[in-house]
């Protein structure tokens, strides 16, 4: 993008070139986005424990702006942490609607990627995508919370990605 | 008088403070709680039914799933009611890893009870400090079979995995770390005022109540009684170590507390106790039949786990399989005391009570 | 003790029946158990209390530690369960585990009954046919006994007769189906 210089002097545009950066506005909007996901603390069962633990002072998920909130309406991002069941589903749907755009969903551990060790069981739904659309799949059982920064992070790389490029991410 | 109107409020199955999908509707009148209805089952999976259609050997994972912040009692229930019902005998060795990991565990439990309950109840930092000491408990336990939380430990006849070089040191440093460090908690909590306020005088279960609740664990020992299933009937080999258990006086949130406290510090003197007697060669598995058929009977066996009493129950027709698992799950006996806890209380209160229950949904829901 | 010898030699005798011949042992009457008397002692105690037709058998589980086992019949439940509950010398006030099975061609209720005073243990089975399966509810001898009861009635479909709030308690109320029961078929067929 080119500027119009005239009246400037070498120095001021030196500094110019120094501070100031040309985006558009859908890159600063996706990379305000990504650099702050407040989650819905959507604990179900074990991996909600792997979750506490990566919140706790150990792993410190507030280095990527994560910051857990007990209300939908607050939130950007859920994570599903554990086995989704039958009778989990519907109000797993209504907080999802509950959600304002923009939204996304990662599912952790394999229970909420496709129904883990229950996928025979009568009562479980076989994958969360059944329910919502989901952005990033963490296999685990419960994943690791390493696991759990690394989902993250793939989510913000894909935010940032989809600005940029415009179009959905897929399958990458 | 103030007119009031009763007015229905939903709790849950999201909500920070339920530890999991507990629903509660709650019927209050201004700031009195006049009804209460759990419901549950937001994470009913099914185990038992899976179980009728697995081996001895492949229920174990399951059983880790069931009360995830200890696996390892878990573990622990279902082999022991095989063991029992096949007669087998464990190397010594093993034994000894079982009873550290098991003791660990209740440590690593108690830590997150501690961390979540003070959360719940409006004090942010201890939870960070509980999860700090609760992390190395869980990177012993990683050493030793290669997961942090859903261990898949322990097999019928013995344990997966023997101790590798150096771990048993590095669980002795631990305890000799988390012993003084239980003053620090102490003082960080312990005396302090609003705890004490929103603690003490609170949720009061007499003996006669959890008698007829069939309350377990701490929530039965509050109220005066010293039912602690390794002490009234010892399994494996609790009847080596010296320990106390831990009694509440006035049965109230407070002696919850003060109970859960005290029982890490008696984990840690048992895991000391292990340690020293810890044998230093040894098998850690027990002569096993390749496939194992339980023999045609019932059996029903209760071990102390940190939430209680858990029992299993097995149905065998002398298959590979089991004909009926079920297992009986504190805190599912625990929680169904709540609605007479909570009538005529503050609704402020309804966190605290339902927190010091100490409930994990897993186990509840099954 | 020779009882604990035969024992482990039982199951290894299951384990393999194909490998090798087993060499058929005469059947050795084993020895009477430690607990006999008790059971005996609890049997004619119910009967005393609550009638003669009330026990329908009883017997002793070896396997679990010679736990006195009794078989009631269902008309007499709740009336042995007060008796069990309130009398001295049983004074059985802690209900340790409450299960029911399903036996294919009929189903059974089990209760594990503990007395904190004495430290004695009873097992209780109450059988019910699997029609119209019913059992009278014993939630107001046994608080804890309530949200079982809903547990079974859930799982099994067995109705408990008389129960303050019956309905289901783990899976939606719209559930069809009971899904512990052998001939269950799961709607969902992706399974």
């Amino acid at each position: 993008m080119e500027m119009n210089l005239e009246g400037v002097t070498p120095f001021e545009e030196e500094e110019l070139k120094r501070n100031v950066l040309t985006t558009n506005l859908d890159q600063i909007k996706a990379w305000t986005r990504s650099n702050s996901m407040w989650p819905l603390s959507f604990g179900l069962a074990c991996c909600a424990i792997e979750m506490m633990s990566t919140g706790g002072a150990h792993y410190d998920f507030d280095r990527f702006g994560v910051i857990f909130r007990a209300s939908p309406r607050q939130a950007d991002v859920m994570i599903v942490a554990g086995t989704v069941t039958k009778k989990m589903a519907p109000l797993l749907r209504r907080l999802y609607d509950q959600m304002p755009e923009p939204k996304w969903v990662i599912a952790m551990g394999s229970c909420a990627t496709a129904g883990g060790p229950y996928v025979k069981s009568y009562a479980v739904v076989k994958g969360v995508d059944q329910v919502v659309p989901v952005d990033v799949y963490i296999p685990g059982c419960p994943p690791n919370p390493a696991a759990l920064i690394y989902g993250v992070i793939k989510l913000q790389e894909k935010i940032k990605y989809e600005a940029k490029h415009g179009k959905r991410v897929f399958h990458t | 008088m103030l007119r009031t109107e009763e007015m229905l409020l939903n709790v849950g199955p999201q909500h920070p403070s339920t530890h999991g999908v507990l629903r509660l509707v709650v019927k209050i009148d201004g700031e009195r709680i006049v009804e209460v209805e759990p419901v549950i089952g937001y994470l009913h999976r099914g185990t038992e039914k899976l179980a009728e259609d697995l081996n001895y050997t492949q229920i174990i994972p399951y059983t880790d799933r069931m009360d995830y912040l200890s696996a390892m009692t878990n573990n622990y229930a279902l082999v022991h009611a095989v063991e029992k019902m096949m007669g087998l005998e464990i190397p010594e060795r093993a034994d000894y890893l079982r009873v550290i990991v098991m003791e660990l565990n209740r440590i690593a439990s108690h830590l997150v009870w501690m961390g979540t309950y003070l959360l719940d109840i409006g004090a942010m930092s201890p939870f960070l400090y509980a999860f700090r000491d609760r992390e190395q408990i869980l990177s012993l336990f990683n050493e030793l079979c290669g997961a942090r939380l859903t261990y898949n430990y322990m097999r019928v006849g013995g344990v997966k995995w023997d101790a590798p070089p150096g771990w048993i040191e590095k669980a002795d440093a631990f305890v000799d770390y988390l012993l003084p460090q239980m003053d620090e908690y102490h003082g960080l909590i312990t005396g302090n005022e609003i705890f004490v306020r929103r603690t003490k005088g609170i949720g009061i279960v007499s003996q006669e109540l959890a008698i007829q609740y069939a309350l377990s664990g701490a929530n039965l020992r509050v109220s005066g009684s010293d039912w602690d299933l390794r002490k009234k009937e010892p399994y494996s080999l609790y009847d080596r170590f010296q320990f106390d258990v831990p009694v509440g006086k006035n049965g109230d949130l407070y002696d919850k507390y003060l109970c859960r406290m005290q029982e890490i510090v008696e984990s840690l003197k048992i895991v000391k106790q292990a340690i020293d007697q810890f044998p230093e060669k040894g098998t850690i598995m027990g002569k096993v039949p390749r496939v194992l058929r339980v023999p045609e009977g019932e059996i029903y066996t209760g071990i102390e786990s940190p939430r209680g009493e858990l029992g299993c129950h097995i149905v065998s027709k002398g298959k590979d399989k089991p004909w009926r698992l079920k297992f009986r799950r504190p805190s599912f006996y625990n929680l169904q005391i709540l609605p007479t806890l909570l009538v005529g209380e503050s609704i402020s209160n309804l966190v605290a009570i339902l927190g010091g229950i100490d409930i994990v949904l897993g186990e509840v829901d099954c | 003790m020779k009882s604990e010898d035969e024992k482990k030699e039982a199951p290894r005798a299951k384990a393999r029946p194909s490998k090798r011949p087993v060499t058929k042992k005469e059947e050795v009457p084993l020895e009477p158990s430690p607990k006999q008397p008790v059971l005996d002692q609890y049997v004619t105690l119910i009967k005393g209390a609550v009638g003669e037709q009330a026990v329908s058998e009883s017997h002793i589980n070896r396997e679990a530690g010679h736990l006195p086992t009794i078989v009631i019949r269902k008309e007499d439940w709740l009336a042995t369960a007060r008796y069990l509950k309130r009398s001295d010398e049983l004074s059985f006030d802690y209900l340790q585990s409450l299960a029911g099975v399903d036996y294919a061609s009929y189903f059974e209720v089990v209760y594990v009954l503990l007395s904190m005073s004495t430290l004695q243990k009873v097992m209780i089975k109450v059988k019910a046919e699997r029609e119209e399966a019913s059992v009278p509810s014993v939630s107001d001898v046994w608080a804890a006994a309530n949200w079982n009861e809903r547990e079974i009635f859930d799982l099994f479909g067995i109705e408990f007769t008389d129960h303050p709030h019956l309905k289901r308690i783990l899976l939606p109320d719209n559930w069809v189906g009971y899904p512990l029961r052998k001939d269950y078929e799961p709607l969902d067929k992706e399974v």
